[in-house]
């Protein structure tokens, strides 16, 4: 090496070295400004949180300097009681609907002649009570789980549809048709679903029994329309807007950073889409989808039009082409004959077991959600 | 198999606004290529054009033309997928995919190119990349835990064995090291001396010392103005551009006279 060149390395080295020290100028004094303790942003929906918030030591050792120790702005005071008082009010409200649902089920449950969860029976009317929701469960399960397995394949399809292929002028119509589906009042879905919808599924009825009707899923037992699969195909149009928004919000919120390393891998856009926006929209669609069903449970007029209750005493059946009550339907067709104590009681047994299972559905989503955040 | 890259007259748009203008250079095959200039000169993006990811964003375009030996990648013809295929990518952040393992991840672009493939062969590239980008021996006894487990420095070697389990004849790095730490950006920075063995690569940094490390050959790019296009204002070899570079602007970048 001349010496020429090892002055040159050595003037070089000097300036990349100062280059280097302003470049790590930014960061740190970023990491000086930020606040220590980050808990400069209070989640407004974290009612529940309140109480680790006010364990929080609010000692930054930034604070003290300031000589304000222990003052209390009067709005943050003001913010917490709300908020605290909010979820109360919430968590007041549903125990209270837990109490009052447990408190008149509970004598009829006793006088119950048969198994509450295993009968088929369902006879409250007379001096004696013989009901079990065995029944009830099943159609209400059946039709709200067929519902979802439809829906949330269209949901994704569509979810991907516009936030990956289509073009804007044409996304954005159709998220706002998607939408515009759940501004349908659900009576609306049953008067459609009777008499319009249900009618036209013989041709598929047909052929979905003359091919897997040795599965009893699939075994046609009434000639009637108002099965469990048309009630369910209503159930997917109705849950399909929620499911789709939460599928639609997801996808969209792919980082950047997972789908430039699908593009720069050499990924199509659909390899692109598998590799980045599916994994990790999973967790979300899979809470969209448990939110759906929650609602397909508990949903209640359309399905009341729609399914038609088999004769009392006729044989069970699992099948999707038969009739049935779910627990909303049951109850909602005996709303009139609400007289008695002892009878409604019944009623309202199977609406407990209805909120149980709601509530147990909405939780796991909850969670799901939730696991999510661990992750991200 | 590396490759020579050359740009001709370049005209990089984000929609209506021109970011870059008129670019030309020539890189040579088995050789590192610094890029450096002051922050939104458009490095980050000549290098995109050169891959064809700078179309990905939504209104990017490019009038001119980039030649892989000769050949256009910008040709009615070509397929940007294969482009991509055959020019890997290191980004800033590092950014394995989130949900699958260290062993998927190494053989994902793998998988994307080849469909089915035995097994055999898959471990075989996994060792093989992973030992290239001096991970190996690090994540060995666990490439069925999820690659987002490691560390900043390992998830960019980790991605770095991603880009060439695939054999990709140019690599191409923006800011590789940039949120990494020294031992971790040494690791890397030897990792490029000897990859360049095999592949013709182009390294964006804000680190001059770096520049000064790696590469054989220097790019200073500028904004011609305030509110003006960015610009190539010289390539040379980083020797002469740190010693005696042509430009007056190039002198007053490195020396620190900027601005
Ligand atoms: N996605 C984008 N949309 C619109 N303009 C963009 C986009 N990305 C970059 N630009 C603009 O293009 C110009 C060049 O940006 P570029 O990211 O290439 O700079 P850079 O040299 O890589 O900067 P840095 O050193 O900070 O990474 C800047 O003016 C920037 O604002
Ligand atoms: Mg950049």
């Amino acid at each position: 090496m001349t010496d020429q060149e090892s002055r040159d390395r050595e003037r070089a080295r000097a300036m990349a070295e100062r280059e280097a020290t302003h470049a790590s100028d930014t960061p740190d004094d970023y990491r000086g400004n930020a606040d220590p303790n980050g808990v400069g942003v209070i989640p407004s929906s974290s009612a529940l949180a309140t109480p680790a918030l006010a364990d929080a030591p609010v000692s930054g050792s930034g604070v003290g300097a300031f000589g304000a120790r222990g003052k209390v702005r009067i709005g943050d005071k003001v913010f917490r009681y709300l908020t605290a008082g909010a979820g109360m009010f919430v968590c007041i409200l549903i125990t209270l609907v837990a109490v009052f649902l447990l408190a008149k089920a509970i004598p009829s449950i006793a006088n119950d002649k048969v198994n509450f969860f295993t009968s088929r029976a369902w006879q409250v009317s007379g001096s004696t009570l013989e009901f079990g929701i065995v029944d009830l469960l099943w159609t209400t399960v059946l039709s709200s789980v067929f519902a979802m397995l439809l829906a949330v394949p269209v949901a994704i399809g569509i979810a991907l549809f516009i936030t990956q292929y289509a073009p804007r002028q044409l996304a954005r119509p159709v998220a706002f048709v998607v939408d515009l589906l759940a501004a349908i009042p659900s009576i609306v879905y049953g008067v459609f679903g009777i008499t319009v919808f249900a009618p036209k599924l013989h041709g598929i009825i047909d052929f979905l029994n003359r091919y897997l009707g040795w599965i009893p899923l699939f075994k046609k037992q009434i000639s009637d329309p108002g099965t469990v699969f048309a009630g369910g195909i209503i159930l997917a149009i109705m849950i399909l807007p929620i499911i789709t928004a939460i599928a639609r919000e997801v996808y969209e919120r792919t980082p950047r950073e997972n789908v430039e390393a699908a593009w720069a891998l050499g990924a199509t856009k659909w390899e692109m889409v598998r590799l980045s926006v599916l994994p990790y929209g999973k967790p979300g669609v899979i809470s969209g989808a448990m939110l759906g069903l929650g609602r397909a449970l508990g949903e209640t007029i359309a399905i009341t039009l729609i399914l038609v209750a088999p004769p009392s005493g006729a044989p069970f059946s699992p099948s999707l082409f038969y009739g049935g009550e779910t627990f909303a339907s049951k109850i909602a067709n005996a709303a009139a004959e609400f007289n008695n104590p002892t009878q409604t009681g019944a009623y309202i047994a199977a609406g407990l077991v209805l909120f149980v299972l709601t509530f147990a559905v909405n939780a796991a989503a909850r969670i799901v959600v939730n696991r999510r955040r661990e992750f991200s | 198999m590396a490759k020579r890259i050359e740009a001709k007259n370049l005209n990089i748009y984000y929609s209506k606004f021109l970011a870059v203008s008129e670019v030309n250079f020539t890189i040579a095959p088995r050789s590192v290529t610094a890029f450096i200039g002051p922050s939104g000169c458009g490095k980050s993006t000549v290098l995109r054009t050169i891959n064809r990811m700078h179309e990905v964003i939504a209104g990017a375009h490019v009038q001119g033309d980039v030649l892989l030996d000769g050949e256009s990648i910008y040709g009615s013809a070509v397929d940007p997928v294969d482009v991509r295929r055959t020019i890997g990518m290191v980004f800033q952040r590092p950014n394995p995919f989130p949900t699958m393992s260290i062993y998927d991840n190494v053989v994902a672009g793998l998988k994307l190119q080849s469909g089915r493939i035995k097994k055999a062969e898959l471990d075989d590239t996994v060792e093989k990349s992973l030992r290239g980008a001096n991970l190996w021996e690090e994540v060995k006894d666990r490439l069925g835990k999820p690659g987002a487990g490691l560390s900043g420095g390992q998830q960019q070697r980790l991605c770095i064995a991603r880009a060439i389990a695939v054999e990709p004849q140019v690599l191409l790095m923006d800011e590789p090291c940039s949120a990494l730490d020294p031992i971790s950006t040494l690791a890397i920075e030897d990792l490029i001396q000897s990859l360049k063995e095999k592949y013709t690569i182009v390294i964006v940094t804000h680190n001059m010392q770096q520049a000064a490390r790696v590469s054989e050959r220097t790019a200073f790019f500028n904004l011609a103005g305030v509110g003006r296009p960015g610009q190539l204002v010289e390539i040379d070899d980083t020797q002469k551009i740190f010693s005696n570079p042509s430009e007056q602007r190039t002198e007053d970048y490195i020396s620190g006279r900027f601005g």
